[in-house]
């Protein structure tokens, strides 16, 4: 081993399994016995729920049991919200795993049927009847808070969730003194997450033990089983949580849901394992939505350019409940980093998180920031507009300068390390972004219509320091720990509470340790998963599985070689300080044939044979690692569009996504991450958007009429880096799961706007779907 | 009903409900669980498998429609343990990240490089407007296809 295997892009070893089909996702897992649920969901977005008759269904061929909420109620506890961001007067209404008296939105459970096939379970529940009374329902946030409209919770009057404001800074001052102000209103549409794999979950109930087995598609599994103990009663010592192979999540698999817990009674009651997978269509009413802002946004500046202030009126949807995280989005993730790349001397969200006839809403890709990003670089370009000056000099004039340990920023938070102008001029040569602007001028004159949109971001991630998540209350620590342990053979096994779902860090983690142990990567095994054979984790969000799960390995690892040291001085008969390490070899100085390997050390120290006085046998560690602060990666991206104003169609023409996310464990992957990213913050701006009807029913229900990005709409991304090491971590490394995403919808949306603007068109509400711009382009032309 | 098929070369014989969907014969009565569910409106691909040389939906096919059929799954695209140069390409380009679509774009990938054999990138692109991929903003897939359809020209 001489050879560093960080910063290769090895191909991945979850391979093999998911090319040949042998993965095991949730819904693959098949038990003796097993019985099917099937949810019974409220069509109504809000009603009055008078009797629910379920005779006919139980009588029905197959059906093992019905329950509702008068079965579950005061059995089940409430589903918790566990981020409740202090000072900000939050109502945590109760949310039953199934409603007894009143359905709140379309798609809330009402009773659970279980059969022996999933058949049978589907058919007895339209033998279930419901008497309903509909009430009047409410889907838009800024119309839940208006005076007169309807009600859900009778503890959070005008459907205030929460009020939650943060300045840093005086922007009240900074606007008074402002030579321009630009401002916009900004729809954040709500947008449905839609991971391809449907949420699943398996519980097996142990009558004889009192142990429950869950299987869930879950990207936190360790906060599952926590949540799981408050909403059963069941001890956490007594609960299992199994995330086997889970297919994506982008954040819609970090809350605990009604439907887990559900199944788990269900499973309680009959004391027989029970199954229940999501249809897609059931995906799109009961997992969480994401986004869902009404904003009123303004940017204060100088005459010459130098942005002073940024405030903001944000209403932003919770749904009908609060989710498990929902409160952190729209506040401490998104009214923090309003700075973004920016020098900014005043920043002030206002944030009020309003519920409405409408499917919980929690973090999903890039969870606040994309939103932030949005408007603070919307803002960029109308104030370029405004002043004349081309907007990559507007950014260039305003970035933060380089900084190697620590920025404060005007919300409070200390940025770690940046050098945001290579970037951007690497971007911009890839570009030729003069070349692009002539091309632009060109085409003009001749009406074709094209536009260029560039980013710059800063974004927080990394989450984070457990003392941070107490403060901003967030349920949990968000540290990590890990397990290394070294087999009599030389092998390794790391155990992790984190849990990848397509990051390929079974792949990157090894990496890491083949590097730190010296142990070739094949022989390291990355454990994750199952709350029985792996210690307390916080799970894998927020884009905090490298930064902070990776340095808990590291840290084992590193207490692996100090004893490791010891023993190689012992059986070399040296003393300790003669004994040099390089790369897997314990060497006695001066001595190259005195040396034992770490793996022959693994086995001395297993057999246990011969060890120095006092030392335990086995070579083994464990540690916690709890950051000192969040990371934030950079970048800036830039898209070309074309925009056919006879048809409103619009084409990428070019995507270039340059991200700093410090040192590439492995770049292929990093690479992917940011593709996968960045096509999902284009589906946002050019497709994706749930759309509710005035009675709260979602019209855009199922793939057919959400419009999810397709292979033959998108080009190819060009992506290019840079490696700014964090100060503070021990490997240097950032986050780049949520950067596409939180830089690719702005940037596109942007574009689109430079390509309307000379037809008069400055505003244009997402999804930018060619209907959409085809009718502003008519409009603009009739006026 | 009484249905016969060969499923990866096996012969199967089962009685099926009329209504069970081919999709579910095969991951709940065959257990070849590597065919995936994403969606109920034929929109997703990840349940496609081959049937007689052509790609299906296999969530839009009943199993008695699949009555003296030849099927491949993605379990019988391997031949005893090697990779298809399709599976091998996918794994060198990172064409799959959570893998929940892959299944359903090899098999069509296998059928796409069948009749063309020197796609361009849009043809690919085209060529999979009924695979949905969350994951890999399908640059990979489209790279890996590439990349297969090179050593299988060679
Ligand atoms: S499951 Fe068959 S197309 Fe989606
Ligand atoms: S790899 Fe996850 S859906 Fe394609």
């Amino acid at each position: 081993m001489t050879t560093r295997i960080f910063g290769s892009g090895i191909r991945r070893r979850e391979d093999p399994r998911l090319i040949t089909g042998g993965a095991t996702y949730t819904d693959d897992v098949q038990l003796p016995g097993m019985l099917y649920a099937a949810i019974l969901r409220s069509p109504h977005a809000h009603a009055k729920i008078n009797s629910v008759d379920t005779s006919a269904a139980a009588a029905a061929p197959g059906v093992v049991a019905i329950y509702t909420g008068a079965d579950t109620d005061g059995v089940l506890n409430p589903i918790p919200c566990a981020w409740v961001p202090p000072g900000a007067d939050l109502v945590a209404v109760a949310h039953p795993s199934i409603a007894k008296d009143v359905a709140r939105y379309q798609g809330d459970a009402v009773a659970v049927v279980v059969a022996e096939d999933r058949y049978q379970a589907e058919d007895a529940l339209e033998l279930i009847n419901v008497d309903y009374s509909p009430l009047p329902a409410v889907t838009n946030p800024e119309a839940a808070m208006q005076p007169g409209a309807p009600q859900l919770h009778e503890d959070a009057p005008n459907n205030q969730a929460f009020h939650w404001v943060a300045e840093g800074g005086d922007t009240d001052v900074a606007f008074e003194a402002a030579d321009v102000i630009v401002k916009d209103k900004i729809i954040q549409q709500r947008l449905i997450p839609n991971a391809m794999e449907p949420r699943s979950a398996v519980a097996s109930w142990t009558r004889a033990t009192g142990e429950l087995t869950l299987w869930s598609t879950s990207q936190n599994p360790h906060i599952c089983r926590f949540l799981a103990s408050l909403v059963t009663g069941i001890g956490e010592h007594k609960i299992r949580v199994i995330a086997t192979e889970v297919g994506g999540g982008f954040g819609s698999k970090i809350p605990m849901y009604a439907d887990e817990m559900i199944a788990s009674f269900c499973s309680m009651q009959l004391g027989l394992p029970v199954k229940w997978t999501a249809t897609r269509s059931e995906g799109f009413l009961s997992t969480i939505h994401g986004r869902d802002h009404v904003e009123y946004v303004e940017m204060a500046a100088t005459r010459e350019g130098k942005i002073t202030a940024i405030r903001t009126k944000i209403y932003a949807g919770m749904g009908a409940y609060l989710s498990t995280a929902g409160p952190g989005v729209p506040t401490i993730l998104h009214g923090l980093i309003y700075s973004g790349a920016y020098d900014i001397g005043a920043t002030k969200a206002d944030v009020y998180g309003v519920f409405s006839n409408t499917t919980p809403v929690d973090a999903y890709r890039g969870a606040g920031r994309p939103e932030a990003t949005f408007l603070v670089e919307r803002l960029v370009d109308l104030l370029a507009v405004e002043l004349g000056i081309d907007p990559v000099e507007l950014r260039r004039k305003n970035l933060i300068p380089k900084f190697e340990d620590g920025h404060d920023v005007a919300s409070g938070i200390t940025y770690d390390s940046g050098d945001y102008e290579p970037l951007l001029n690497m971007v911009l040569g890839q570009a030729d972004y003069q070349a692009l602007r002539q091309e632009q001028t060109r085409l003009q004159e001749s009406g074709h219509y094209m536009g260029i949109g560039v980013t710059c971001y800063a974004e927080i991630c990394g989450l984070g320091p457990s003392q941070v998540a107490g403060a901003v209350g967030f349920g949990g620590g968000l540290w990590e720990s890990a397990i290394v342990r070294f087999h009599p053979t030389g092998k390794v096994n790391v155990y992790s509470g984190i849990s990848p779902h397509g990051q390929g860090e079974e792949t990157t983690f090894a990496q890491i340790i083949s590097d730190e142990l010296g142990v070739d990567v094949d022989d390291v095994s990355i454990v994750h998963g199952d709350t029985s054979n792996t210690p307390m984790g916080w799970g894998t969000y927020g884009s905090r599985t490298t930064a902070v799960g990776a340095a808990a390995m590291v840290l084992a690892a590193r207490k692996i070689k100090e004893k490791a040291r010891l023993l190689a001085a012992h059986l070399l008969e040296a003393a300790e300080a003669d004994v040099e390490y390089v790369d897997g070899h314990f060497t006695v100085k001066g001595s190259p044939d005195q040396t034992k390997s770490i793996q022959e050390l693994a086995t001395m120290a297993n057999v246990a044979w011969n060890l120095p006085e006092g030392m335990e046998p086995g070579l083994e560690a464990s540690a916690f690692y709890d950051p000192p602060n969040f990371v934030y990666p950079f970048g800036t991206h830039l898209a070309v569009v074309d925009v056919d104003a006879d048809n409103g169609h619009i084409v990428i023409r070019r995507y270039i996504a340059g991200d700093d996310c410090g040192p590439q464990i492995n770049p292929m992957i990093v690479e992917g991450q940011v593709h996968g990213g960045v096509v999902q913050g284009i589906g946002q701006a050019l497709w994706e958007g749930a759309v509710y009807n005035d009675d709260g029913q979602l019209i855009t229900g199922s793939m057919v009429d959400y419009a999810l990005p397709r292979a033959h709409l998108l080009p190819n991304m060009e992506v290019l880096s840079t490696e700014t090491p964090s100060p503070h971590n021990p490997l240097g490394v950032k986050g780049i799961g949520e950067t596409g995403a939180i830089a690719s919808t702005v940037t596109v949306y942007n574009a689109v706007i430079d390509a309307l603007r000379p037809l008069g068109i400055t505003s244009l509400e997402m999804p930018l779907t060619p209907e959409k711009v085809w009718r502003a382009i008519r409009q603009q032309q009739g006026s | 009903m009484n249905i016969q098929l060969t499923v990866n070369g096996k012969v199967q014989e089962k009685d099926v409900d009329p209504r069970l969907l081919l999709v579910h014969f095969i991951r709940d009565d065959l257990g070849l669980t590597g065919t995936k569910i994403g969606c109920d409106t034929s929109q997703c691909g990840a349940c496609v498998v081959s049937m007689d040389g052509k790609t299906v939906k296999s969530c839009t096919c009943l199993a008695v429609q699949a009555n003296g059929s030849e099927i491949t799954t993605i379990e019988g695209v391997s031949n005893n343990g090697e990779l298809d140069p399709v599976q091998e390409a996918f794994w060198n380009n990172h064409g799959l990240q959570c893998g929940y679509c892959t299944s359903g774009m090899i098999i069509t990938t296998m059928e796409l490089l069948k009749k063309n054999a020197n796609p361009s990138d849009d043809e690919i692109r085209d060529g999979l407007k009924g695979n949905i991929c969350r994951c890999t903003g399908y640059q990979n897939i489209v790279k890996s296809i590439q990349a297969a359809a090179e050593v299988m020209r060679s």
